[in-house]
């Protein structure tokens, strides 16, 4: 009242103003080109395709374009086309593979759905945000080759994620691989059934009877 | 004048003997041309480096009073010439000058429908008047450009001056939230005019000189060779200068009064059609008419040029006015960095309810101190304490009563 509070005021000023050149914790604010404010576990903002291996990420992509993810994408950024030949996948299964899958950035808002509907955890969201470009028809027009990016890049940006979705793959390929083993062996035993019993006639023989004679 | 010139220190007679001795070189019918023309680019040049330079440390101050690095980048720009860069950011100091590029690569607009001549000539009338006002401001002891009788008059007709040109701006754009935005405007230069002239007469009484160097010379008295006869050392000068202070915020437009372009709320007030260098001539004369205005406060009630100390009037007089000057600034800066805008029926409940009386019966309480002023000894006690009280319990009464009502307002969502 009658002033008191302005000189409040200008005290609280005063105080970040002397306070700002000895204690630089106190500066909410940095020089941004040259630092970087550590971006956090959650961010998200550009999806990415991941692939096994770093050194060969064509070969090894996850995606089998099953199109679900273009089918979903509200925006409709994202462009597949499916390959006509099967290559063996991670776990040596026989898959289709995308030829083209191009996502628009200029047009993607983010919104994780193709995440969300990919049942090969092929698609996943990046942590970049400095996507400068001077020409934005082509140069926001991602490709395959530049959307590819390996799973130990997975782990670098979103650690806990992917452990879990490294977990979650192991137990389903270890599910397969003995579900295959136990489909061997059943074959196998079937196989082994088989000749133990010859005698037994499996199929009974057509009683056919014969054509009459006139 | 040579006389009285000689007898001075070298440094405080330096600008006038630069001065004589260019123009010296010119003939005879064209010295007095020369003369004038040089006083004229000194006051333009120096108060416009002078204007580049409070804009930088405007912001470099904000961004410290609110915990910010400021503008550190602009550095020296590439040289073609050179065969390579000078990579040196000068801490940002040359941020002026790139503002200045920027602001005169961008587009001018002008709407199809505006008048155009007014919508041309507004930024133009407005950086001229406040110019103008530089002219009779005692820069150092033997540096005024113009010497004016009635100075202050002067002073005030060319200051009040700007606000027909800021209707021009508002009413030349043709376009209704102009027009509104300058009436509003005009509404609040017109209310803080008042306040801002009554702060003033108080000295024209106690002086009874309106020349702005009579003022100056007045004050250069110290008692015990120590305490400086400033007018903001009488009850009724701090009184006028706190007027002073707070009319000059809201004449320029600045935090926290600076309603007219408030950007958030307003989208620039009677701004909205201005684009490009014509935006950036009127921050200019807000920026002069700052400059100018603190310049007189500096004159009336800071003992202008003169040394706080008999034993420091070895520094140049001219560098105690910018000294003072300066210190005006940043103490204007630091308001804006802390204080929120007001809205527009406490600004002028403000005025008219709160400054213009007090203005008033500050004019008396001058009246009663220079009646007095043969009053010594103990009476000279008695004089301090009724000047006092005559200041004081106005202030508490009308502080008092226009804020009941008004409690500290308690957040119910917001804890």
């Amino acid at each position: 009242m009658l002033g008191t509070g302005i000189l409040n005021g200008l005290a609280v000023t005063a105080k970040n103003f002397l306070g700002s050149f000895h204690d630089p914790a106190r500066l909410v604010t940095v020089e941004y080109p040259e630092q970087h404010i550590p971006v956090r576990e959650a961010y998200r903002n550009f999806p990415f395709l991941v692939s096994e291996s770093a050194d060969d990420p064509m070969g090894t992509l996850r995606c089998v374009s099953c199109l679900t993810c273009e089918k979903e994408c509200p925006p409709q950024c994202i462009v597949i086309v499916r390959s006509k030949d099967k290559k063996p996948d991670a776990t040596g299964k026989a898959q289709f593979y995308p030829t083209t899958f191009n996502i628009d950035t200029s047009v993607c808002m983010g919104c994780q759905i193709c995440v969300e509907v990919c049942p090969f955890d092929s698609i996943k969201m990046d942590k970049v945000f400095e996507i400068t470009a001077t020409n934005r028809f082509t140069e926001l027009l991602l490709t395959r080759e530049q959307l590819a990016k390996s799973n130990a890049y997975y782990h670098k940006i979103h650690p806990v994620e992917a452990a879990e979705v490294d977990a979650r793959l192991a137990a389903e390929r270890l599910a397969a691989e003995e579900k295959a083993k136990a489909a061997a062996a059943a074959k196998a035993a079937a196989a082994a059934a088989k000749p133990a019993a010859p005698a037994a006639p499996a199929v009974p023989a057509p009683q056919t009877p014969p054509p009459a004679t006139p | 004048m040579s006389a009285v010139l000689a007898s001075e220190p070298f440094l405080e007679r330096a600008p006038i003997e630069l001065r004589d001795a260019i123009v010296q070189l010119l003939p005879a019918p064209a010295q007095w041309l020369g003369h004038h023309l040089i006083t004229i680019l000194a006051v333009v040049l120096g108060f416009s480096l002078f204007f580049a330079f409070t804009t930088v440390a405007e912001r470099k101050l904000l961004g410290r009073l609110q915990n910010r690095l400021g503008p550190n980048r602009a550095g020296v720009p590439k040289f073609s010439i050179l065969p390579f860069h000078l990579r040196h950011k000068l801490f940002g100091l040359s941020q002026p000058f790139a503002d200045a590029i920027k602001a005169l690569t961008k587009e001018d607009i002008v709407p199809a429908a505006a008048d155009k001549l007014l919508h041309f000539l507004a930024p133009v009338v407005v950086v001229a008047f406040s110019l103008m006002t530089f002219a009779v401001l005692p820069v150092g002891r033997h540096l005024i450009p113009v010497e004016l009788d009635a100075a202050l008059l002067y002073f005030f007709a060319a200051g009040c001056a700007s606000e027909l040109a800021l209707f021009m701006a508002g009413w030349s754009s043709r376009n209704k939230y102009s027009l509104l935005a300058a009436m509003r405007a005009l509404a609040q230069l017109i209310s803080y005019e008042l306040p801002l002239i009554l702060s003033v007469v108080p000295i024209v009484l106690v002086t009874g000189t309106l020349s702005t160097v009579a003022i100056v010379q007045s004050q250069g008295v110290w008692s015990f060779g120590l305490l400086p006869h400033w007018f903001v050392f009488t009850p009724w000068g701090f009184a006028g200068f706190i007027i002073f202070l707070i009319s000059t915020l809201a004449e320029t437009n600045r935090s926290p009064f600076d309603l007219p372009e408030a950007e958030s709320e307003l989208v620039a007030g009677h701004l909205t059609e201005y684009s490009g260098f014509k935006y950036a001539l009127f921050f200019m004369a807000e920026y002069f008419s700052l400059t100018a205005l603190s310049g007189l406060g500096v004159t009336l009630f800071l003992g202008g040029w003169q040394a706080p100390a008999p034993f420091l009037e070895f520094i140049p007089s001219y560098l105690w006015f910018i000294g003072k000057l300066v210190g005006m600034l940043v103490f204007f800066i630091w308001i804006r960095g802390t204080l929120l805008r007001l809205r527009i029926d406490q600004l002028t409940r403000l005025s008219w309810q709160f400054l213009v009386p007090l203005a008033l019966l500050n004019v008396g309480n001058a009246a009663f101190w220079s009646l007095t002023a043969h009053w010594s000894g103990p009476l000279n006690l008695v004089r301090w304490a009724i000047s006092l009280a005559l200041l004081v319990t106005p202030f508490l009464l009308l502080g008092r009563t226009l804020s009941a009502g008004y409690a500290p307002r308690t957040y119910r969502y917001a804890s």
